[in-house]
Order: structure tokens, then sequence, then C-alpha cells
């Protein structure tokens, strides 16, 4: 009954027998094993405990000049927050070198009239960033003014300084309320590692066939071109939905990442991505023929692309018009946006049909082009 | 020894004709980087310069609008809407219209008034909770202001305790001046180390390398052979960079170029034995492209050059240790913007020296004895 469906479909059994062997050639490579299952592997350790952007444990040198109970209660603010790790020092010249080298990432000077100004109701410390990581010191700046601003309110409460009217702000990071960087890092994670087997696979395998005449010998059979490109994708398709599983199930219990979307949506945004990615690689194959060539243009238009401008790290919205058009033709920054939302806000349709949308326009046109290059090199 | 420089040279010449002969491969080796450098300098930083807000004011009092003007006039916050009820915030954030929502709580005016504490709640997509956080500290820089203005206007004692604040080496932690400089080595690296990688194992794929063997080319000749022409590569591609940094972007340069380029140097030699290395184990062009990648992926993730690398484990950070790029991206930019000196940068040179010895040694011993 099967073979008989088969036997009289001849297209599909075409496609079939192309899936098969494509198949073998992609389990007896060690190659595509290395980049399809061993990379992502890797990636996914070194991005799940390698990376994070979250600042704890601020080493500070704190230069005490001023050794009375007014300066030590606020020296026992930083001692006692587990945001800084506190050296104490009584001059300046040590805390310096320690800054010179890089052993601290500030330094919060005390100066020795400190309770003096504190009783005439205005003192100041010093704060000495080190601007060697800009964001950094940006958030270890803002930890110090917290702690100052607690060591004003505390004073307030007990009565010691005068109550003034000012505003004060509650925060609340929606989606991740632990501000866990991970929580972003790790989705980010997910579109490097389906741009690496999506594009840099393919790109790699089909500029080889190119290069080994290989492709050449398919044409003078009755496949057709359509044919071959199906038979190509499909394997591609499933190594990349190996890649996928691995990294959601690392994402859930390895870095318990939160899945508030639902899985259906997110595995039909990935589908998509990966579709685009392929295509990506059929396209710069069939274009350039040729595996060195192939492989850096996949590494320099997709992979370094979907770090640097899809959004994953950098904010889109701050850089210069020029640069923001270009992430527009980018499918890694609607992927991006997909995967944060489906991972941290849930399924918000009002954002996931657009971004799909765009991404199946872009399968659809791909499909066209590599398909138009693939025919003409059969003349 | 003459004859050594001669042969060494010949080799060199070789090389340079088999990589640039082609047009192509000429392009693609000189136009990248320097493209790269143009828009990953724009697209790399941490900064934001356009943040869409909205605001649901509940008080709706001269001194909420003027705390509001004070977000509108900072030249950061664009706002994008005005809402009316408390249910409009998720629609905002859950479609990214807005990256926060500001509410300003009923009696914000009375309280201040009174000298109490008025709240301002801050509701903040955390999608990005890197961007989500630098935005919430421009808010808290607005914040502080306004308090300060509004204590002043209306007669009330200023805060006890405040602090000045100053960085050094990047007096405006602007975040570009640390990321331009990384990307001198991370552009660099890239397409050097797989050059190399390539280099040895496309002679062995064409049988070429057995016939280098049998002329009178020692081991170390044909390695310093191999290395030259990848050195000059990358040299031009750092240059590349490292223009685009000083005529375009305009990064303060506070140290030398020629610590630069000696640490450059050294560099480049750590990541030519790396290729060199994987050219001598690998047999063919395509296993050689494979282990560049397979190095350069996590060479470049785990550099600190977008995350810092005391944030990583301690046995992730030992591992680092072996990352040429690591040593890179700390020489550019503790020279360009601390404008450190050789002697200071030792903790950076002596392994990356290290490293090249070492893969340069074991790649030359290689080739004298791996026949394949």
């Amino acid at each position: 009954m099967r073979t008989d469906a088969l036997q009289s479909h001849p297209r599909l059994r075409r496609v079939i027998a192309l899936v098969v062997k494509e198949t073998r050639q992609v389990l007896r490579d060690p190659s595509s094993i290395a980049i399809g299952v061993v990379m992502p592997l890797i990636l996914i350790l070194l991005f799940g405990y390698g990376l994070s952007l979250d600042v704890k444990n601020v080493p500070v040198a704190l230069v005490v000049e001023d050794t009375s109970s007014t300066a030590m209660e606020l020296v026992a603010g930083f001692q006692l927050s587990p945001y800084f790790n506190a050296q104490i020092t009584h001059s300046q010249p040590p805390a310096e070198r320690m800054m010179l080298e890089h052993t601290v990432d500030a330094i919060v000077r005390i100066p020795s009239d400190f309770a003096r100004h504190v009783n005439e109701g205005s003192a100041q410390v010093q704060v000495l960033l080190h601007g060697g990581d800009a964001n950094r010191a940006r958030i270890i700046q803002g930890y110090v003014q917290g702690a100052i601003q607690a060591w004003n309110v505390r004073q307030a409460a007990q009565g010691r300084a005068m109550p003034s009217g000012s505003v004060s702000i509650q925060s609340r990071l929606w989606f991740n309320d632990a501000n866990e960087s991970h929580y972003f890092l790790v989705p980010g994670l997910i579109v490097l590692v389906m741009t690496l087997i999506g594009a840099l696979l393919t790109a790699m395998v089909m500029a080889r066939e190119w290069e080994r005449g290989t492709l050449e010998s398919l044409f003078v059979t009755p496949v057709r071109t359509e044919e071959i490109l199906l038979g190509k994708t499909i394997p591609y398709f499933l190594l990349g939905m190996i890649g996928l599983a691995l990294c959601i199930v690392s994402a859930k219990f390895l870095f318990h990442v939160p899945l508030r979307g639902t899985l259906p949506a997110l595995l039909g945004a990935s589908i998509l991505y990966v579709l685009v990615a392929l295509g990506i690689g059929l396209l710069i194959s069939s274009s350039v023929k040729n595996q060195l060539v192939a492989s850096q243009l996949a590494m320099l238009a997709t992979f370094m692309p979907a770090m640097m401008l899809s959004g994953f790290l950098f904010d889109l919205r701050s850089m210069p018009t020029a640069i923001r058009l270009i992430t527009y033709v980018l499918p890694a920054r609607y992927y991006v946006t997909l995967l944060q939302t489906i991972f941290l806000a849930g399924n918000v349709w009002g954002v996931i049909i657009p971004n799909m949308l765009v991404l199946m326009t872009m399968i659809a046109l791909l499909g066209i082009g590599s398909r138009a290059v693939t025919r003409k090199r059969l003349d | 020894m003459l004859d050594t420089l001669l042969r060494i040279l010949a080799l060199t010449r070789k090389e340079l004709l088999a990589v640039l002969k082609d047009r192509r491969a000429r392009v693609s080796l000189f136009i990248p980087p320097i493209i790269q450098g143009l828009i990953f300098g724009y697209a790399a930083t941490y900064d934001l310069n356009h943040v869409p807000y909205a605001v649901l004011d509940q008080d709706r009092t001269s001194a909420s609008r003027e705390f509001l003007a004070g977000l509108d006039g900072s030249g950061v916050f664009e706002r994008v809407g005005n809402l009316h009820s408390a249910q409009d915030i998720r629609t905002y954030i859950d479609q990214r219209r807005a990256l926060l929502v500001v509410q300003i709580e009923q009696n914000f005016e009375r309280k201040l008034q009174l000298g109490q504490t008025a709240d301002v709640q801050i509701i903040a997509d955390g999608r990005n909770s890197n961007t989500a956080g630098t935005a919430s500290s421009y808010i808290t820089a607005v914040v502080s202001n306004f308090n300060e203005h509004w204590r002043k206007d209306h007669g009330l004692p200023a805060a006890v305790l405040t602090s000045t604040d100053r960085a050094w080496y990047n007096p405006n932690l602007d975040t570009r001046w640390n990321m331009i400089p990384g990307l001198i080595g991370q552009l660099a690296m890239f397409q050097t180390l797989l050059l190399t990688a390539m280099s040895v194992a496309r002679e062995r794929e064409q049988g070429t390398f057995d016939q280098l063997l049998v002329t009178p080319f020692r081991p170390f000749e044909i390695m310093a052979g191999k290395a030259m022409p990848s050195m000059l590569v990358g040299i031009v591609q750092a240059t590349g960079v490292f223009l685009v940094a000083q005529l375009w972007f305009r990064i303060p340069f506070a140290g030398s170029i020629i610590t630069l380029y000696s640490g450059l140097l050294v560099f480049l030699l750590a990541a030519i034995g790396i290729g060199l290395l994987l050219s001598a184990v690998a047999s063919t062009m395509q296993q050689a492209m494979l282990y560049a990648l397979l190095l350069i992926m996590p060479f470049s993730l785990l550099s600190g050059l977008t995350t810092p690398l005391n944030n990583m484990p301690r046995a992730l950070q030992y591992l680092t240790a072996i990352n040429p790029l690591r040593y890179a991206i700390d020489i550019a930019r503790r020279v360009y913007l601390e404008g450190a000196g050789l002697h200071l940068l030792s903790h950076d040179l002596l392994p990356l020296a290290l490293i090249a010895a070492v893969t340069l040694s074991a790649a030359s011993w290689m080739f004298g004895h791996r026949m394949t």
C-alpha cells in the first residue's frame, strides 16, 4: 500500500531518496556532527555558565579617613550590602594603587571632616569609578547612590536629619523580577545555535558539493531543481530541530529560564527561523560555490549580525537610523524579539504575528532566490 | 643565515601571491573588517539614547508635570503615550511600545509639599534586563536632579549626604569607548586564524606540501614563511579597524601607537601559532576550517568584549587563559583608555608570548614529523 503510493508519486520518491542519501552523508561526516551537535552543546554550556552581565560582589576600596561613629555607619552599609565587597584603607594612595591594578572597580572616599559636615547638614563622599568597562561602572554608580540614599533615609528615620520632601523610585522589572541576565542571554543563545546550523552548516555542505562537482552530476538525473533543494533542506532542518530541542531542554532544566508562552508558539517561530537560515545558507553556497568563501560569508552575514545587530545584547532603538535600517533585513532581529517575548512575556499575539509574517515573507523570497541561482548554473 | 632569510622571503612572496591573486579574495580580506568596524562600532553600545516611555499620571498637578518635563527634556526619554488607567500599562509593555511606564501616584504634589516621600513607580520591560536596568539608572539621575531643584525652590533642607562622582579613563562612561578598541583584536583575529589554518591544509590536500618538504626548506622556515603573510594580513586588518576608531569614531587614544602595535603583533603571533597548529593537525581544508570555527566562537564569546570576564565562574576564567583574544582586548582597552605602557601590560604580553612560542614551535615540529 505504502509502496504503491510512492510508486505513483515519482516526485515524492525522488525527494525521499535524496533525503535518505543526504541523511546518511550527514551521519557519516564528522564535521556535520561537529557543527550540528557538538558546537551547540559547547555554546549552551558557555552561554549558560560563562556569560553574565549581572553585577554582584563588586570589589570597592573604602578610604575611611574619618573613624567617627557616623562614618562607621556608612561603612557598615557598604560592608553589609550584597552588592559590594568592600576593602578598607585609611588613605588614598593604596586605594589608587588597587584601582590602577584594577583589583577594585571603585573607590569611595569618606573625608576626615565627614562627621563635622554631617552635623552641619551637608556632607559629601567622593566616588571614583574605573571606566574601563563603562556599562559595569554605570551600574556600580547606581549601587553607590543606593547605599548613600539608604544612609540618608536611616538618618532621617532616627530623627537626626530634617525630613524633606523627595521623590523616591519604586522600580519593577516585569518578566524578570530577579534581574537575571541569563534570562535574555539564553534565548539569545538559541538564535546563535539556529543560525549556526541553518546557515553556516548548509552553506559549507552545499559549497562542498559544488566544489567537488557532485551537484552537477545530480543535475543529469531526472531530479528537478526544487527536489534537490528540498532533499538538501530536510535533513539539515531536522538537524536544526535536534539543536533546538537541546537548547529548549537546557534553557528550561539547566538554566531555569521560564517559558511563559506556549511550546507550539516557540516551535512555530523556530521552524520559521530555521527555514530562513537554511535559505540564506543555500543562497550563499549556490552563489559562491567555494567552501572557504561560503563559510566566511555565512559567518559575516549571519553569525556576527545575529550577535551584534539582533537586539539580543545591544538595544536596537539606540542605534543610528542607518544601522537600524540594516537590522530590518536581518532575520535574527525578528527571531530575537519572538524568543524574548515567548519565553519571558508569554503569547503576546500583537508581537508574535507581525514578526512571524516577516519571517514567512523572507522564506518565500529566499526560496525563489535560491531556486533561481541553482537553476541558472544548470545551463 | 642569509639563505634562511631569503628562503623565508621567497615562501612569503609565494604565499602572498596565492592569497591575493584572486580579486574576490582580496576584497574579502580587507573590506569586511572596515565595514564591520563601522557597523558594530555604532551597534555595540550599552548606552541608550531613545527610550520610549509611557506615563500614567494620577496626580496631574504642576509638580508632576515638572517631574515629567525633566524626563522629556533629558534627550533620552521619548514619551509615546499618556495612559488613563493601570490596565493600559500591560498593553504598552507587552506590545513593546514602551520600554518603561512611569506611574505617578495621587497626592504626589501634596506629599512633596508636606516634606514627605512621594513615590514614583517605574515598570520596565525586563525582556532585556540589561537595557531595562540602564534605563532605570537614567531615571534615577533625572529624579535626583528633580529632588535637588524641588528642595531648593521650596526652601527645604538638602539631603545630608551626597556624592561627587568621577570616572577614571572614561569620564562620561561611554560604552563605545571600550567596545571599539576591543573590536580591533576581535575583527582581526577571525580571518587571520582562518587563513592560517587553511594555508598548510590546502597544500596538504593538493599534495604540494610533500613537495615543499623535499626542498631545502627547513620546517622552521616553512613555518615562518606561512606565518609572515598572515601576519601582514592581520596587521593590515587591525590597522583598518584602528583607523575607523581614530578617524571616524574619534575614540580618545591615551597611550602610544608603538605600544598598541607591539601588543597586536604578539597577539597576532599567538593567533597565527594556533592557526598553524590546527593546520598541522588537520589533513583536509574542511577539517582545518572546522577546527578554526570551533575555536573562534568560544574565543570571541569568552573574550570579555561583550560580557566581563570576572563575571564568569572561576573554572571558566582559567580556561580563558589560553584565549589570545582576551589579552588583545585588554591590551587595546588599556592602551586606549588608560594609556598603559608596555611594563603595565606584562600580564597580557607574557601569556600571549607563551602561547605564540608553544604553538609555533609545536607547529614547526609537526611539519617536520608528520607525513601523510
